[in-house]
């Protein structure tokens, strides 16, 4: 029998960066809060000093930074035919633990999404008529616009300091900048980072074939930055070991180093860590949740009573709680009903590998940011015609290579034997001037009636819970999309002069083996009908008012850019209307 | 070695253990950040001398091994000098070889490729059992002579019908362990030296790679030129006395 603590006013699920905004934001409105994050506490001092940071075997290959599968894994299948096997260790993506989340280990790569994303079905329906899309593809507006959310784009950029050239203020168009911007309403509060050789001579081949290259907008920041709450992040220093690592340098903009120093010392606010929430608890009308029931790493049950639960855990845990605390209606693939688990996207992701003449070019790929590089954007979201193109999404192409990590820097020429003296030397010989990176090309991966999580029949967690189970495959518009902009990739390649470019466009099957990124999306999407959602716009779950479910779990497809921007925006729209509504009146703020 | 875990250290102003049992880690975080000097989380070095897993015959078949995937050349030493048997040693050893991270719950079955291995076996295992295999296989086809034993030719012959599921090995996949063993010795190879491999950062300095130096800022604007800065390991930078 789990024991009962005093009541708070909020209960927040994960110590993420939604649920460092959030108990930030609620916090300020004079709540008491009470934050529950089932990994330990991080940071620079102990977790990843300037001594051992950069340590490529320990925090790349083994994941000590990451929930270990040991803890907890998913399950994982092609289509509904096969039966789902637990994913033994990580590949395809990496779920965060800790305080900080993903927050923590991201390369802070920090995008704001397509005003036509915001609208993604309308808009496409409208240009290209009813009949253009799939009959399977459940593509859908948001709800929410991106004029609603640049506000809160703009407040989270500020709170990270990031680092950025404009393309488009107030609808004026500037040189430099990504002129396929939404309208943003000041510049990046800290100018781009600089680039490195190959990033700079990607920019000017991209140049002369007519795109207009921009500076990735980067969490890695260009100079020293003071944050609105009297945070300061330092200057990047290149090291190169940035995803999957934490800053030694507090460079990074992470929860740690933008909003905790401030919120750890509230007199109204605690964080509880090693302690993994269980259940969101509901009242008898099971409309009402009435706080969470956790275990501490010691394996005491407690339960925490709560007027208002924020679930900001990773997308996947958020989609797992719903399910197993009986929140929602879950999906079923054969009739469409249900929205716990419809709409589950990930990122797709391809490349080429580009080698260059070892006389000419030396690119040091080891000096990066985790967020350096340059961009082009004519072929994402709908900036292009795709009337005759037989796909619709697109994504940024760009040469934004993080790192020269040896282990993950072994690529040689083809026809090269996997071993022996003959791959020794195309090793050493092509280090130092090839073009190696897993996202090239970060591209849309839409949403399908196929795509989705449930709760796994056989596999278990260390507490005898259901693991989630995955039934993910690429459809072809994804595969037609992704041969399109590796195409265009390598052609800006060649541009460069590489003597050789192998062409890596994303094939099917899904591989739960292969990275491709973290940004693990929807299963509980936002929208403007609990007909077609699980959440309003507000974040708020129409099932149980006094419960907002954050993150990516929102999303109703992925666009083609990383998420992180678009999380925090939502963070700080969805806080603002607890603030200034919700707490007024709790209740539903969107009546179906 | 057992290192105290830093998270079982007395509580601060700043961190209040939640005291509801002796082994308890989990925390209340209230008034401030938890930092407490003497809490940090270093790597485990490895120690040279004697072999930690392997017996003496697995070790001689791995030295022969790594020393055929990455031979000597007259400018790096080969796997074996570069301590790669001695890096899977000492992970097979550890939790890595334990399989101490991975989902280990049955049932066990046979999946797809994409779903990704599903052996009940761990690391640690897989290795006894496939070098058993491997010797096994070579004395029955080369006149009673195990894998170390063989000549460079035959060493490579027995490689080479590992990769292409020519070799097999019985009662083990050959070509799942050649992929392993290949990926285990690249990794020995150019993994910081502190796990034991790469060898006075051998393969850093072949491939022009000046190691875990944590600010270029001086040289992000010298595009396309050498990096002169000497190389240094984690545990290696010439002001530091640590080793």
């Amino acid at each position: 029998m789990a024991r009962r603590l005093p009541r708070k006013d909020a209960v927040i699920i994960g110590l993420g960066w939604t649920g460092s905004i959030l108990a930030h934001e609620l916090t300020q409105a004079g709540l008491d809060v009470v934050a529950i994050e089932r990994g330990p506490w991080r940071d620079t001092a102990s977790d990843f000093p300037i001594s051992y940071a950069q340590d490529e075997l320990r925090y790349r290959l083994q994941h000590q930074l990451f929930l270990q599968p040991a803890q907890t894994s998913v399950t994982f299948r092609n289509n509904a035919g096969q039966t789902a096997l637990p994913a033994r260790n990580w590949g395809a993506f990496m779920l965060g633990n800790g305080v900080g989340g993903g927050g923590l280990h991201w390369n802070a790569e920090t995008f704001r999404f397509l005003p036509s994303d915001f609208v993604l079905r309308s808009h496409l329906t409208q240009r290209y008529g009813d009949k253009f899309l799939p009959e399977d593809m459940t593509i859908q507006d948001w709800g929410v616009t991106f004029a609603d959310l640049e506000p809160h784009y703009d407040e989270f950029e500020y709170l990270c300091g990031t680092s950025g050239t404009a393309g488009n203020v107030n609808g004026q168009i500037l040189e430099g900048g990504n002129p396929f911007e939404g309208p943003r309403s000041r510049p990046y509060p800290t100018p781009a980072q600089k680039q490195g050789y190959g990033h700079t001579l990607f920019a000017e081949a991209a140049k002369q074939l007519g795109y207009k290259p921009y500076p990735q907008p980067s969490g890695n920041l260009s100079q020293s930055y003071t944050n609105p709450l009297g945070v300061t992040l330092g200057q990047c220093t290149f090291c190169g070991f940035c995803e999957w690592f934490g800053c030694a340098n507090n460079s990074k903009a992470t929860p740690q180093t933008t909003i905790l120093p401030v919120l750890l010392r509230k007199p109204n606010f605690e964080a509880r860590t090693e302690s993994e929430v269980t259940r969101i608890n509901l009242d008898r009308s099971g409309k009402w949740a009435t706080g969470v029931t956790y275990v501490t790493s010691s394996g005491e049950e407690l339960e925490q009573p709560a007027d208002l639960v924020l679930l900001c855990a990773f997308q996947l845990f958020n989609v797992q709680l719903l399910l197993l605390s009986g929140i929602g209606t879950p999906y079923d693939p054969q009739t469409g009903n249900g929205q716990i688990g419809r709409n589950f996207t990930h990122q797709t992701m391809s490349s080429a590998v580009a080698f260059f003449d070892k006389d000419k070019y030396n690119f040091n790929p080891f000096i990066a940011s985790g967020a350096i590089g340059m961009c082009i954007d004519e072929f994402n979201g709908d900036n292009f015609d795709h009337s005759q193109l037989g796909f619709v999404g697109g994504g940024y192409i760009g040469q934004v290579r993080t790192n020269g990590r040896p282990l993950e820097s072994m690529a040689v020429p083809s026809g090269t034997p996997a071993w022996g003296l003959k791959w020794k030397h195309a090793l050493r010989d092509n280090y130092l001037s090839s073009m190696t990176l897993g996202g090239a090309c970060h591209a849309s991966f839409q949403s399908y009636r196929d795509v989705y999580l449930d709760l796994d029949p056989t596999y278990k967690d260390r507490f005898g819970r259901p693991l989630m189970r995955l039934t993910i495959d690429l459809h072809d518009n994804e595969l037609k999309m992704s041969a399109f902009l590796t195409d265009k990739y390598a052609e800006i390649l060649k541009q460069m002069g590489a003597k050789e470019v192998i062409k890596q466009p994303r094939k099917g099957p899904y591989d739960i083996t292969d990275y491709q990124t973290s940004h693990l999306c929807g299963g509980a999407i936002m929208g403007e009908s609990p007909d077609n959602s699980a959440i309003n716009r507000y974040l708020q779950s129409w099932d149980v008012p006094n419960l907002f479910v954050q993150g990516a779990t929102a999303f109703p497809q992925n666009a083609g850019y990383n998420p992180t921007g678009t999380v925090g925006a939502l963070a700080f729209w969805s806080a603002k209307a607890i603030v200034l509504q919700y707490l007024k009146n709790p209740g539903p703020l969107v009546h179906a | 070695m057992h290192r105290i875990n830093r998270r079982q250290l007395l509580p601060s102003s700043a961190l209040a253990l939640l005291m509801v049992s002796p082994a308890a880690r989990a925390t209340i975080i209230k008034g401030g950040l938890p930092w407490r000097p003497g809490s940090a989380d270093p790597p485990t070095v490895v120690t040279p001398g004697g072999w930690h897993y392997f017996t003496s015959q697995e070790a001689a078949t791995v030295e022969a091994f790594v020393d055929r995937l990455i031979p000597p050349d007259p400018q790096t030493p080969g796997g074996k000098d570069c301590g790669c048997a001695v890096f899977i040693d000492r992970q097979l050893a550890g939790p890595y070889g334990r399989a101490e991270s991975m989902y280990m719950m049955g049932p066990f079955q046979p999946g797809t490729k994409q779903q990704g291995p599903q052996s009940p076996l761990t690391p640690a295992q897989q290795y006894r059992k496939a070098l058993a295999a491997l010797d096994a296989a070579c004395r029955s086809k080369y006149g009673g002579k195990g894998f170390a034993d063989l000549s460079d030719q035959q060493k490579d012959e027995v490689i080479e019908g590992l990769e292409h599921d020519a070799f097999k090995l019985d009662g083990f996949d050959g070509q799942s362990f050649f992929h392993t063993i290949l990926t285990d010795t690249r990794n020995g190879f150019l993994a910081d030296p502190i796990y034991g491999g790469n060898k006075d950062m051998a393969a850093w300095k072949m491939i022009g790679f000046p190691g875990t130096h944590y600010d270029y800022r001086d040289w992000i604007d010298r595009h396309n030129q050498t990096v002169t800065l000497p190389t240094v390991s984690i545990y290696s930078h010439p002001s530091w006395s640590q080793q």
